[in-house]
């Protein structure tokens, strides 16, 4: 036996749940390349590209309910707005690929991609610099998001803003920037969004190797996000996000300014939920305001809430599981899904209580096994 | 003036209602002007419709205004002119014109086959409301007289000017009589003679019809520019301007204010429901909006259930739609809500996939195209204060309406034993236990009361927009907005929440325009909030920390 | 141990699941996509037109099919979800094979799909009117370009009506930035001056009209004739008409041409306040012609409901749907790259009584009809152009798009040649 472990079998071996996700994780990256790839279109076991940036797409998802339920599951604090970030970091990706497309636009401008030319835009607006280069943007990505999530928190923590005030106004927060996005005249293309790239640091988006590349990526972003969460969650930090969600006032009698560690974790989690979306982009091929609904980032607190709360791996499944759902009964049952969707979601919150984790973890503890992967601190009565 | 005289006479015989059944070559005239009306170039229908209005004939009113009102059809074959009139749905009774007989009656799939529409279109539509307006000019009705002088108004020439010449000193009604006198003023404010444009343009001074106004403004510029004019005309016209233009920019302030408070009591409806539901009993209620939904096609259902009375149907929609979304708040609370309390997101969650369910149903049921609701008659139209401030009657009642049901709610509230009932539950469920309330009893039927009181909001948003599987959808994140804003658990709070963001958005329009305007009044929201954290009425001592 | 097994056993459930849909694939049927939304916002327009492929199979396959094949529809639901609508796409032609997708309604959802039935070489239908400027290799596009709606509307406005103050009122999004903006440079072209030019955007699904309509109101009291062209959008509508009706804007004083309100829009709103108001279309249910009596007929007996009304996108199916199975019989198969070349000339009769043909640049030729609303929600024609009128994919009054042309034809071949540059760009295959 090992004295000293490395870190990430530190964080892995408290929770069983963990082992099982990474591995799956790891699983994904070696078998869905190898099937699409390797294995001849013919066998039954072929993944067709489709296949690859479905799976691909559901990781994004991962990811943004990951980070999603930093905030929620830890936090205590409900964001009926994520999708903002989410969007946000979606539309840096969106930009860099736009200016990849260079003079191949219908137009065959130099520099304005298309909707511009057609809009009238004489020159390039200044918030469009920059975005040519891959590093600029890969750091918009997490930076954009990032600032605003330090804003919008700094605000809100700091006047004390809790509960159903801070849902709803999160959910303001993302209904402004949509229905700004909307707008033709803000310059980023109004409801088409953005569309139509064409390759991403000079891969093409279309070849099998760029589409299999980029769900490496988003599996790997996945493992990482989770990583970092996890080890937010496990840190001293953790334990204080946690003692904040369940008594705030607690907290603060004991001397912490707990604006300051709420704020930390708010924008840690927006910046993840921006690299979803930069990963997100390339892989469905369009960005547009349609991300920022407040609907949509009611759907993701639903991922969560059906994957189980406050167990990370827990929200990825939910987004996976629920996208699963939606793509599956919307080909099957196009008359009748969201009969089964909507069905579906409240069958969960009556009967599953703490998701799809809860109820395994249920099952497993009245076989007996082993209980050590209970919900980290989770008071009971919340 | 021989023609006047007869047009009075006709006009008396006709509209005290005496048939003069007497076939005076008039009609006949009117019999030959048919065959024009049933062919296809719009041309050959206006000399036709010319000829009718001066054929004198008595039945002429009547038909000229059924061609406008597209009751006039014709047979494919023979080309006769018939009268249709529906009796009940889809059935049509046919009458000649000109002598009122019942032909036939049919259903609409025999009409279709046999008969078509005399098609107009709006140059046509416009010759006909001219003549009519020409000949109803002596109309017993008052308010008949006013809406021709007023059409009238609008496209002078001298054959009109002359009529009208003519009617003002019988003219017995003062307002009419005014009017009247305004089209002279306007007609000789073009006159040749300076003294009698002078007169004209000082008598016009202040008027506020926008025809006045144009006229003004055409004058002045004529003036301005031309050497040869009258000294006394310009200055004469600009203070004649003057005075108008400080009116129109005060009816217009006025406007506005109308339109903000209509605008916030739309949101007040949407929003008083989920006050109840999630203000109070601390939901937070997805399918609020679904609830308004379906008090609008309740409203829809019950028009299609009686369609001889479609005045009256909203008297019906109201108390229906209470109940039929009150029942269904009260199944929703009973089947689902009461397991989840003490777990508020959870609540969201369950909501949320109703919200999806009810929508898929509604789109099962009605199909997922906009159902069509019928605005009674009381309710379309303006109220016209003067030519340059009229205020819609559906915005005015739904502001009055949506008073009612605020103070009704705070009636129920403060003044009832259930209102007390209710309030000790959301305060200290177990005290209330302990003090012999039923508490699953009345957190059914607050749930139920917030339900139908989304019903009746319902009914009214269906008289201003789509009745649609996605009516809900468009309102939620306002009425929520609304409730966090004005400070949840407290109606007044709603109240002026609704009020405030209504006022604020209508002024805000017309400077940055309708889409900029509502990110603005989002910030506004953000930034609120961040400074009173609890909202605009937050409530205070220990209930507020729970 | 038994954990494990069980956990890689529901592993190859799901991945079962995926690769159900594929086992249902049977070759000898021709297969048909449709990708219309069924739920969220767009169903209200959508679910028609679905209906619409639905009954065009029924009755191919009555007439014994294509080919001596079959015809099957495949339904799929992308739900008003944009990027939903790429990755239906990508299902119904990598995993159901199908042979030609009928399908889309708004520019967003088309241009979602673009590069994916590009990449795969499918074939797509698109039956609504829209702002132009685009022709892809692999979609038809059989609704109304600009020249065929909005400037024949403007000239009847401006000839007929007599028209010399314009308000463009639209919903803030691509089709109407678009048209409008041609239509300015066609109004200036024409002599009317900056200040008759009045230009207002709402967001989608816009509900509160008093202060616009007041403005309308305002500008139109100016003693000049003012006409206000829509391109506000679905939802947006009936709320819109409800306010001009209100406050007493006839369609005599102040008339409303609208190129998103046809006869099932209107279905939804009691009409009473809007007659006389007018629409652009290619097609009304009101035409009289044969075609149309039974189409009007065969669409009453399929959606069993004597009240359903039809409209110019449904025609819009109709004709692509004809093109396309004369298409695959003169091409003998549905090959895409057969059909495609086979879809050019091709004539089917319209229900307006004329004949559509399919031109090289993917867009049909089609005549114009204007027509005013009547009280029970029908359309009164009131004019039409002499002749077909040929779609133009780029439009001439935009000083970038005057310059390129769209002919997938030999020599030029391409959907967007610079005759400047003599360069064809943005071509993706």
């Amino acid at each position: 036996m090992l004295k000293y472990k490395p870190f990430i079998f530190r964080l892995l071996e408290t929770d069983r749940g963990s082992k099982y996700f990474v591995a799956i994780l790891l699983a994904l990256m070696v078998l869905v390349p190898v099937c699409n790839l390797a294995v001849p279109e013919s066998s039954a076991f072929h993944m067709p590209v489709y296949g690859v940036t479905l799976i691909g797409k559901y990781l994004t998802y991962a990811l943004l309910a990951i980070s999603l339920d930093l905030v929620w599951g830890y936090l205590g604090i409900l964001s009926l707005g994520h999708g903002a970030f989410f969007g946000l970091g979606g539309y840096a990706m969106g930009m860099y690929l736009m200016r990849q497309i260079g003079d191949r636009g219908v137009y065959g401008h130099p520099v304005l991609p298309d909707f511009m030319v057609f809009l009238d835009y004489k020159e390039l607006p200044w918030f469009w610099y920059g975005f040519d280069q891959f590093w600029f943007a890969a750091l918009m990505v997490v930076l954009v998001p990032g600032l605003l999530a330090f804003v919008f928190g700094w605000l809100a923590f700091r006047s004390r803003v809790t509960g159903v005030y801070l849902s709803i106004i999160t959910q303001a927060l993302t209904y402004a920037l949509m229905l700004a996005f909307f707008r033709n005249n803000f310059g980023f293309g109004g409801n088409n969004g953005l569309t139509d790239f064409k390759d991403i640091l000079g891969f093409d988006l279309r070849s099998d190797g760029t589409r299999i590349a980029l769900f490496v990526c988003s599996a790997l972003a996945v493992m990482l996000g989770y990583f970092a969460c996890r080890f937010i969650v496990q840190s001293r930090l953790g334990s204080l996000v946690m003692a904040i969600r369940d008594s705030e006032g607690r907290v603060r009698a004991l001397g912490y300014r707990d604006e300051y560690y709420k704020l930390f974790v708010f924008v840690v989690a927006a910046m993840l939920a921006g690299v979803a979306g930069a990963l997100y982009v390339p892989q469905v091929g369009i960005i547009n305001p349609g991300e920022f609904s407040p609907i949509n980032s009611i759907e993701m607190v639903i991922w969560v809430a059906m994957g189980g709360r406050g167990t990370l791996y827990g929200a990825a499944l939910g987004a996976v599981v629920v996208n699963f759902a939606k793509t599956y009964f919307t080909a099957v049952a196009p008359e009748v899904w969201l009969f089964i969707l909507g069905g579906l979601f409240v069958g969960v919150t009556l009967f599953l209580p703490r998701g799809i984790v809860g109820a395994i973890q249920k099952i497993r503890g009245m076989l007996g096994a082993s209980r050590n992967t209970g919900l980290p601190g989770m008071a009971a009565k919340k | 003036m021989k023609r006047l005289l007869f047009l009075a006479f006709f006009s008396l015989v006709f509209l005290s209602g005496l048939d003069a059944a007497d076939h005076t070559n008039s009609d006949s005239l009117i019999q030959s002007s048919f065959r024009l009306l049933s062919s296809k170039s719009f041309a050959d229908k206006a000399t036709a419709i010319n000829s009718i209005a001066e054929s004198g004939s008595s039945h002429a009113v009547l038909v000229l205004s059924s061609i406008l009102e597209g009751d006039l059809y014709y047979h494919k074959k023979n080309k006769n002119m018939v009268l249709v009139t529906e009796t009940t749905p889809r059935h049509y009774e046919i009458t000649d014109p000109l002598t009122e007989e019942l032909v036939s009656t049919k259903s609409k799939k025999e009409l279709r086959k046999k008969y078509k529409k005399v098609g107009i279109n709006n140059k046509l539509r416009g010759l006909l409301n001219e003549k009519l307006a020409a000949l109803t000019i002596y109309s017993k009705d008052k308010s008949t007289r006013l809406r021709s002088t007023r059409k009238l108004l609008k496209n002078l020439n001298p054959s009109t000017v002359e009529l009208l010449r003519d009617a003002a000193p019988r003219e017995t009604d003062p307002q009419v009589k005014e009017l009247m006198q305004v089209c002279i003023a306007v007609s000789d404010a073009r006159s040749k003679d300076p003294e009698i444009q002078l007169g004209a343009i000082n008598e016009l001074a202040g008027s506020l019809y926008p025809e006045v106004r144009v006229l003004l403004e055409e004058l002045k510029t004529a003036y301005t520019d031309s050497v040869a004019a009258d000294p006394r005309l310009l200055p004469a016209v600009d203070s004649a301007l003057r005075a108008t233009s400080l009116k129109v920019s005060f009816y217009k302030q006025v406007e506005n204010i109308f339109f903000g408070l209509s605008l916030g009591s739309v949101l007040l409806l949407a929003a008083v429901g989920l006050a109840i539901t999630f203000g109070v009993m601390g939901v937070i209620n997805m399918a609020h909006g679904e609830m308004l939904m379906l008090g609008a096609y309740t409203t829809f259902v019950v028009q299609q259930l009686m369609p001889n009375s479609i005045e009256y149907s909203l008297f019906v929609a109201i108390p229906a739609a209470f109940i039929v979304t009150g029942l269904a708040g009260i199944a929703i609370e009973r089947g689902i809500i009461r397991y989840l309390y003490g777990r508020p997101l959870e609540t969201l969650l369950a909501t949320f996939g109703l919200s999806l369910v009810l929508q898929q149903l509604v789109r099962s049921i009605f199909s997922p195209l906009n159902r069509s609701v019928i605005t009674p008659q009381w309710m379309s139209g303006s109220f016209e204060f003067n030519p340059a401030l009229s205020l819609t009657y559906n915005r005015m009642y739904i502001v009055v309406f949506a008073l009612m049901v605020l103070f009704g709610l705070l009636w129920l509230l403060k003044k009832t034993s259930f209102g007390l009932q209710m309030r000790a539950v959301t305060q200290n469920r177990n005290m209330a236990k302990a003090m012999g309330i039923r508490t699953g009893w009345v957190d059914a039927l607050t749930f139920g009361l917030g339900s139908g009181i989304a019903g009746i909001g319902g009914v009214a948003l269906s008289q201003l927009t789509n009745v649609g599987p996605n009516l809900g959808q468009a309102y939620i994140v306002d009425s929520f907005m609304v409730v966090v804003f004005g400070g949840v658990g407290n109606l007044w709070g709603t109240f002026f929440g609704a009020m405030i963001l209504g006022i604020t958005n209508k002024f805000m329009e017309p400077m940055t325009g309708a889409v900029f305007a509502k990110i603005l009044v989002l910030i506004f929201i953000i930034l609120f909030i961040q400074r009173y954290p609890r909202g605009m009425f937050a409530l205070k001592g220990r209930a507020a920390e729970s | 141990m038994k954990f494990r097994n069980w956990k890689i056993q529901a592993i190859l459930v799901v991945l079962g699941m995926l690769l159900l849909p594929q086992l249902g694939y049977s070759a000898d049927k021709i297969k048909v996509g449709v990708l219309h939304s069924l739920s969220g916002t767009m169903a209200i327009s959508e679910t028609t037109l679905k209906d619409t492929v639905l009954m065009m199979v029924d009755e191919q396959n009555e007439a014994g099919g294509l080919l001596g094949r079959e015809l099957e529809a495949v339904v799929v639901d992308p739900a008003s979800d944009w990027p939903l609508f790429a990755e239906k796409m990508r299902e119904l032609i990598e995993v159901h094979k199908v042979d030609v997708v009928f399908g889309c309604w708004t520019s967003v959802s088309r241009k979602s799909v673009l590069p994916v039935v590009e990449e795969l070489n499918g074939l797509l239908f698109y039956p609504v009117q829209y702002e132009g400027e685009e022709s892809s290799k692999n979609v038809f596009y059989t609704g109304a370009a600009p020249n065929q709606q909005a400037i024949p509307a403007v000239d009847y406005l401006m000839n007929e009506v007599g028209a010399q103050r314009w308000v463009l009122a639209g919903t803030d999004y691509v089709y109407p930035r678009t048209t409008n903006k041609i239509l300015e440079a066609y109004l200036k072209q024409k002599g009317v001056a900056d200040e008759d030019i009045m230009i207002n955007y709402t967001p989608f699904g816009h509900s509160d009209w008093q202060t616009i309509v007041s403005d309308i109101k305002a500008f139109g009291s100016a003693g000049k004739k003012t006409a206000v062209v829509s391109t506000i959008n679905g939802d947006a509508n009936v709320p819109f008409y409800k306010e001009l009706g209100n406050q007493g804007l006839s369609a005599e004083d102040i008339p409303v041409v609208a190129f998103s309100v046809g006869e099932e829009e209107l279905s939804g709103i009691d009409t009473a306040p809007l007659v006389g108001h007018l629409a652009a279309w290619n097609y009304f249910m009101s035409a009289e012609s044969e075609e149309n009596d039974k189409f009007i007929e065969a669409w009453h007996t399929f959606i069993e409901d004597e009240d359903r009304v039809t409209n110019d996108p449904m025609e819009a199916t109709y004709i692509g749907f004809k093109m396309w199975a004369a298409a695959v019989e003169k091409a003998g198969t549905t090959e895409v790259d057969a059909v495609r070349p086979a879809m050019y000339g091709i004539e089917v009769p319209n229900l307006t009584g004329g004949t559509a043909v399919m031109n090289t640049n993917h867009h049909l030729s089609k005549p114009v009809l204007i027509g005013e609303i009547q009280d029970d929600g029908q359309f009164e024609i009131v004019w039409s152009t002499d002749g077909e009128v040929k779609g133009d994919a780029w439009t001439d009054w935009l000083p970038e798009s005057s310059l390129i042309v769209a002919n997938w034809t030999d020599p030029i071949n391409c959907g967007n040649f610079n005759t400047e540059t003599k360069k064809c760009s943005g071509q993706n295959y």
